[in-house]
């Protein structure tokens, strides 16, 4: 243990070699992110939700198929093979917490900031990281949930095809918002700091709108309902729209605001609080 | 080099860091002494940009910490041993850091044999005791081969070996030119490394000094004499206008005067000598005595505590 010295012999020629880029940074939260366990396994998740819960609820649905010409009218093969991404949204907002309320949780926050003085490099770092990777993982996998739920469903004949009309946007629009449900995640951990209080954060926002609304005058609630961030975010993912919901992609682009306004308050926060 | 002016930190209504003003040179260890709680680590972090002064200002090598570009290569620092994933290897950890600033993974490699994790660099840091913890904060904080070298207790959890190591090691970055603040509660060990020191006490700067004028200025040096009379040997130093105090194995102790002193004294008196020795007052006393105001916590002293 008593290699003592030899500690020194790097120093580039020109300093400004070693100086601190956008790209070096994403470079960073990626390895970051790829070298935790726990991280691996939020995705892990996140695809086996996708594609298992998927699957089963095909699996239980074709064993009870609808009779009466309304619930067949209505009966959505497409929402029924990506029932998971309901489930897997939480996994993917978990995996988004993790990302920045365990630095604080582990104290490594400091050390990434005194590396990246600027601070906020490493929030869009981390963004794009956690963006990426969600979206390049969902992707697939809403596809596969797709496939192996339609394939399940020909069964009896309940299967729609990824060229019919609405079909191929949902399978995309389900991996974009889970994509943004993981910044959703990224930017309450970094506003909140703390893990629990983070993860508290993304149950309210995800789940306690709905909830509230109910509690108002129905005229009332039907007339907030659409804007809120759930029931706008999921319109890009259903094939027969809602006629009470917004437009898939004007609600999801609502959904994006509602996001980006999280990020822009964790951006502000970091930049003028103490570390 | 770094420079602070008037530098202030206020959390609520308490004052953690009042007012302090100082230079850390390049070329020496500075010792960062200060009992718990006197603002050392706020001082240190106020430093890396990390925590934003109420009011005063501090740079390092010219600039304030954040104007860097490539922070990296300016200052390495260590802050807190246990700041790593406890999932993440510490091969990986010092990867990610290196990356933030494009140094090569070759760099990695030989600042994780410098500090002598070679064989542990791949394993989970959560598996790491105290000392490898250190080992692998020091390696982060030489990764961009910096100027300035910052290490809030870094002997902390070391054994033996670790702590020469780190000594030689600080002695070594000292004597390459770079600047090396170190912050300790730990005078003994502050001794042996550091050549300057900066110490404080509730947030103030209680000394800036070289090592040696601290230990002189603080606490007087004693002369211990055993003799075969110590009774006439004290009548003849106390004539003398020094001060002399008995100790209980008969011999004295004497302030004021030199060991040449009292040895001619004695023997033109005739009185045989048994021990004559020197006394330097320990830099834990001398930081006792500068300190004894600026203590934030203290042991109630009854029953025989350390005041």
């Amino acid at each position: 243990m008593t290699r003592t010295r030899q500690t020194t012999p790097a120093r580039p020629a020109d300093p400004a070699a070693q100086r601190v880029t956008q790209a070096r940074v994403v470079r960073s939260e990626w390895t970051k992110l790829r070298t935790v366990p726990s991280t691996a396994w939020s995705l892990l998740a996140t695809v086996g939700l996708i594609v298992g819960v998927g699957g089963l609820y095909s699996l239980l649905r074709v064993t009870r198929p609808p009779t009466d010409p309304a619930a067949v009218a209505s009966f959505d093969p497409t929402a029924v093979s990506l029932t998971g991404v309901q489930l897997a949204e939480l996994a993917v907002g978990i995996l988004g917490v993790l990302l920045m309320a365990g630095e604080y949780a582990t104290g490594t926050i400091r050390i990434s900031f005194a590396a990246v003085p600027r601070r906020l490099p490493v929030l869009w770092g981390k963004a794009v990281v956690v963006g990426l990777a969600t979206l390049v993982l969902c992707l697939p996998a809403a596809l596969a949930a797709f496939l192996v739920g339609q394939s399940v469903l020909s069964a009896k004949h309940l299967d729609i095809a990824l060229g019919d009309p609405g079909v191929a946007r949902a399978v995309v629009g389900s991996a974009l918002y889970l994509s943004a449900v993981g910044l959703l995640g990224l930017g309450l951990g970094a506003l909140l700091r703390s893990t629990a209080g983070a993860v508290a954060g993304l149950f309210g926002v995800l789940f306690a709108p709905q909830l509230l609304t109910g509690l108002l005058p129905g005229a009332w609630s039907d007339h907030i309902y659409p804007y809120l961030p759930v029931p706008a975010g999921v319109a890009v993912t259903a094939v027969q729209p809602d006629p009470a919901s917004l437009g898939p992609w004007s609600g999801f682009a609502l959904f994006c605001l509602y996001v980006g306004i999280v990020l822009a308050a964790a951006a502000w926060r970091l930049g003028c609080r103490d570390a | 080099m770094i420079e602070a002016h008037g530098l202030t930190k206020r959390y609520g209504d308490k004052l953690a860091v009042d007012g302090l003003s100082f230079t850390v040179r390049p070329g020496v260890v500075t010792g960062f002494l200060g009992p718990n709680g006197a603002g050392k680590s706020t001082t240190m972090r106020m430093i890396l940009g990390l925590d934003a002064p109420t009011g005063g200002s501090v740079t390092v090598n010219g600039r304030p910490y954040r104007e860097h570009a490539a922070p990296l290569h300016e200052v390495g620092a260590l802050l807190d041993a246990r700041a790593v994933h406890p999932g993440r290897s510490a091969y990986s950890h010092l990867l990610a850091l290196a990356q933030t600033c494009g140094i090569r993974r070759s760099r990695v490699d030989e600042v994780v044999e410098a500090v002598g994790l070679g064989g542990t660099a791949r394993r989970r840091a959560g598996g790491f005791s105290l000392g490898m913890g250190q080992r692998l904060g020091i390696a982060a904080a030489l990764l961009g081969d910096p100027r300035t070298v910052i290490l809030d207790e870094p002997v902390n959890g070391l054994d033996t070996e670790g702590i020469r190591w780190i000594r030689s090691l600080l002695r070594g970055l000292a004597a390459e030119g770079r600047t090396v603040f170190v912050s300790s509660h730990l005078m003994s060990e502050m001794a042996l490394t550091a050549q300057h020191l900066i110490v404080i006490g509730r947030g103030r700067l209680i000394a800036d000094t070289g090592m040696e004028e601290f230990i002189a200025g603080a606490a007087p040096s004693l002369v211990r004499v055993r003799s075969t009379d110590p009774a006439a040997l004290a009548a003849l130093l106390r004539s003398r206008d020094v001060t002399v105090s008995g100790a209980d194995d008969g011999a004295l102790a004497v302030s004021g005067v030199s060991t040449d002193q009292v040895g001619r004294i004695a023997g033109a008196a005739g009185i045989t000598l048994l021990e004559l020795t020197a006394q330097q007052a320990s830099l834990e006393e001398a930081f006792m005595d500068l300190t004894r105001d600026a203590v934030e916590f203290r042991a109630p002293t009854t029953g025989g505590g350390q005041p």
